[in-house]
Formats: C-alpha cells, structure tokens, sequence
C-alpha cells in the first residue's frame, strides 16, 4: 500500500511524517508526532475527544485522513496557549468544566472557535456550540459555566487591550507565567490531561 | 480503529476525478469530499474502498448567486452555507438546514455535495433541497446532467448518480420571500434527524383570506413545498400536506389540518424503526414536526420571526 510524505505545522512547530492512506489525524499527532493532547475516545465521530483546530477549524482528528491534512496547520488543546494556561484553559480548571477530563482538550479547541466567532455567547449558543463534544457525562453544567467565564474574562481583556491597561487582569494569571502545574515540557504543555 | 487499506489519490479538477474514476473503472471506488460520511463508514461499517479520490478542487467550493438561482459548489462546508450571506438571502431554507447539521466540527468539514451523493436516510439537506425544487448537477465524461431533487434521492444511499458521474453541485430557485423553515428531532446517537421537515411557504397576499384570525400577513396559500427526511429510506415530500394547504389561509387551523396528513403518502411499513423511535413514533413525530415546520414558516411569512 502506498504512503504518503506529509508535512504539518503543529503548534507552530513544522512536522514531517510518512503516512499510509488509511492513517488518521488523531494518530499521525498522537503516536507518531507526540502531541497528546487530542484524545481517542468514541472514534465513531461523536465524542469529540480529538478535536484540534486544523486551518483554524475544530475539527475531529478521528475523521480526517492525516493525508487530507498535508499543509495544513494543526492546532492542539496544548498549543493554544503560550506559556501557562490561556484563559479557556484557566476557566475551565477554575470552574471544574470537567468530569472526567478525558475529552477537556477537545472541548477546548471547540470553545476557542466558538469564542472566536461569537465572544459573547448564551447558554444555549455553547450547548449548541459544544453539541461535538458533548457526550454522555451528567449535565456539563461546569462546562457552560467554564466557557461563560472564559469569554468574559476574554472581552474584559479586549477592552483592556482597546483602552490601555486598567487595574490588573480579572483572574489574576495574567503574567504569572507558570500555571499550577508549572509544566513547560515541549513538544505538549498539556492542558488537562 | 483504522479504515482498511486503499489507495488515495487527489484529483485536483473536475476533469481529473473523472480521469480517474474511468481509469479506474472496474475497482471500487469512492469519492472523498469532507470525508464525514465516508470515514466514519470506512472505520465500523465495513466499507472497504480499492480507491479513494480526494476532491481537492477549489472552484467547487463556491457560492454563486445569480438572478434567480443560487449554485452551490458540491465541496462547500455546512458551515460555509450557514454563514453565506447569499445563501440566507436568496434561500434561506437552506441556510437554517445546513446550520441544524451535525455539531460544529461537522458542519467545519462536511459538505453539501457529500451529504446529497451520500444520501443517508436521516440526512438534513435532502429535505431542503426537496421543499427548494433544488437540481442537482453532474459531471460524467460526455458532459454535464442535471437531475431535479425530487428524482435524484432513490433509497438509502442510493441516488441517481451513474458509475463515473461527479456530483459537482446544486441549484436552488430563490425563494426569498417565501415562508420557510426546518424542524428537526435530532436522534441521540447520530446527529441525523430522527424525523425533519423542511417548509416553502408562499402566499398570495392580495387574495385576502385572513379569515379574522388576525394572521394578517398571509393571504392564501399559492404555493407550498413540504419534505420529510428521516422518516423513511429517503427524503420524500408530502405531497398530501402540500395539498390540503393550497388555496388554504396559512392559519393555526389550517396548518393542524395538513399536518395531520403528513402521514397520508406514506406506507406505514415503510417507516423507519430503530431502538430509540419505532416506524409509529417516527409517524407521530412527522405530524408534529410538519407542524411546527408550518408555524414557523407562517410566522416568517407574516414577517414575525427572524430569518436563518
């Protein structure tokens, strides 16, 4: 069977790989790259556990080829923030947006699109926008609730960054640099996992 | 889970998907276009392709609104038609429908030529482009076709493209103006609709007939298109529905009375039943959901709802 030659820029980092056709995204990143972050859970499509924002759209790694995907830049829950935890990721871990936190990653990458297009969303808008990775796993109440807090403390930033700096940032990460978990260990901060 | 092998090829032009489907000829293969039919079937369904060409051809993914018509290129995502600006103004039934597909990262790689060639019995688009009078439009080495809706969805999975044929896109007549809606049951475990039913609503607003119920907007009822998706192995209108509302006031009771006929065109062995709705209980939902189609598309008539 043929394989392919493909090269992807991850987390802004360019990767080569050699993939057979039938090869997944989801194990292009995890098994031959490294980055962990996107999860294999349902692999029908439904839990959205390996989402990853490929080109800027959440996508399920699961149901792309990794062939499909050759040029592409993939963006993983990791990759999302800088250094520490962006505030998605601070939101969720202050609100407990999370059961388990096997699929946190995917609904990380959703969120950061949803907030992207729609920075002021209603409880429905994020039921709605997180329906891909919404699974089984009680009420996701924490969940909306994490991405609620997360667009507000992103559009206080916003203003912020539009009026010059005010008094201090509203979560009080803002410059601190390491998170709780003051891992910095390339090629995957890791964001829940 | 990974797919079986096959060999994938990338077809950069329409011409060059129809090489290759000919040079291929006797294997079997399949065309990849957002893949979120194909994959997911190639992982548990046991689809085992020889050959998957991957559609990579930009012009095909396009929005074209001209006078009275909108094309929509076979390879333009869900998402890409929610937003369309042109699509919500020229036919905006087909904006709400692709907006109710899936979740957020089907509808990012999904596209529309995919979800029709795939025709998936519970798939949303079908319905639409049927309620639209949309035609569907294809490639084959001796030039193009074009097969209206209503003739093109044949069964689960099965529609009216020939070997060697490229679905390439679809047409859809401007309904702006028209009432419209889709209302959709989403079944739990797929995303597909369980039952939906798409509405095109035009009313004659000089022939009166408000009938003193204060719907005001309507007059009578000139024309109607009503499909259903999800209830049997394809997408069908109901043509009973569209029937009892012709000449009708587009009014709380008229509607109860074509709702009620959702039913009427279609066997009651033909229903589809799986472990979370029966063919019964999938009946019952086509008449709710005919309903409330309706409704909402009567309100937009009437210009008190918004638009997709």
């Amino acid at each position: 069977m043929a394989t392919h030659d493909i090269t992807l820029t991850v987390n802004g980092t360019t990767e080569e790989a050699t993939v057979e056709s039938r090869t997944l995204l989801v194990h292009t990143l995890r098994d031959e790259l490294g980055y962990t972050a996107p999860n294999v859970g349902c692999e029908s499509g439904k839990c959205g556990a390996c989402t990853v924002e490929v080109d800027g759209d959440a996508v399920k790694s699961c149901t792309v080829l990794a062939v499909q995907a050759d040029g592409s830049e993939v963006t993983t829950a990791a990759g999302l923030a800088d250094e520490g935890l962006d505030p998605v990721q601070r939101a969720f871990h202050d609100e407990h947006g999370l059961q388990c936190g096997y699929c946190t990653p995917g609904m990380l990458a959703t969120t950061h699109q949803l907030l992207d297009e729609n920075p002021d969303p209603s409880r429905a808008e994020i039921r709605k926008a997180l329906k891909g990775n919404i699974c089984r796993c009680t009420g996701y109440g924490n969940v909306v609730d994490a991405v609620e807090t997360a667009a507000g403390r992103l559009r206080e930033a916003d203003d912020e960054s539009g009026d010059g700096p005010s008094d201090g940032s509203a979560d009080g990460s803002s410059a601190s640099g390491a998170g709780p978990d003051g891992r910095a260990a390339p090629p995957e901060p890791g964001a829940e996992d | 889970m990974f797919p079986a092998e096959f060999d994938y090829e990338r077809a950069e032009s329409v011409s060059e998907a129809l090489e290759r489907l000919e040079h291929h000829a006797d294997a079997d293969v399949e065309i990849l276009a957002g893949g979120h039919s194909l994959v997911p079937a190639m992982k548990t369904e046991g689809r085992e392709p020889d050959v998957v060409v991957d559609l990579d051809v930009p012009a095909l993914d396009a929005v074209n609104a001209l006078d009275d018509r909108t094309v929509v290129g076979a390879l333009t995502t869900y998402a890409t038609v929610a937003d369309s600006a042109a699509v919500r103004a020229t036919v905006p039934l087909v904006a709400e429908t692709a907006s109710e597909v899936g979740d957020l990262q089907i509808r990012n790689r999904g596209t529309v030529g995919g979800n029709l060639a795939e025709a998936h019995p519970g798939a949303d688009l079908p319905a639409a482009a049927l309620a639209t009078d949309a035609t569907v439009l294809l490639r084959n080495p001796d030039g193009k076709r074009e097969v209206p809706a209503t003739e093109f969805f044949r069964g689960d999975g099965e529609t009216a493209i020939e070997r060697g044929e490229l679905l390439t896109g679809v047409r859809f007549p401007h309904t702006d103006g028209a009432g419209f809606a889709y209302a959709k049951k989403t079944h739990p475990a797929t995303g597909y609709a369980m039952v939906g039913v798409a509405a095109v609503v035009e009313t004659d607003g000089d022939g009166g007939g408000d009938g003193g119920d204060g719907n005001a907007g309507g007059g009578t009822v000139s024309s109607a298109r009503v499909a259903a998706t999800g209830a049997v192995d394809r997408a069908v209108r109901l043509p009973s529905v569209e029937g009892a509302l012709a000449g009708e006031p587009l009014d709380a009771d008229s509607i109860d009375a074509a709702a009620a006929e959702a039913r009427a065109d279609i066997d009651a062995d033909r229903l589809r039943s799986d472990p979370h709705a029966s063919g019964e209980f999938r009946g019952e939902l086509l008449e709710t959901y005919a309903a409330r189609a309706l409704e909402r598309a009567a309100e937009r008539v009437a210009g008190d709802a918004p638009t997709a």
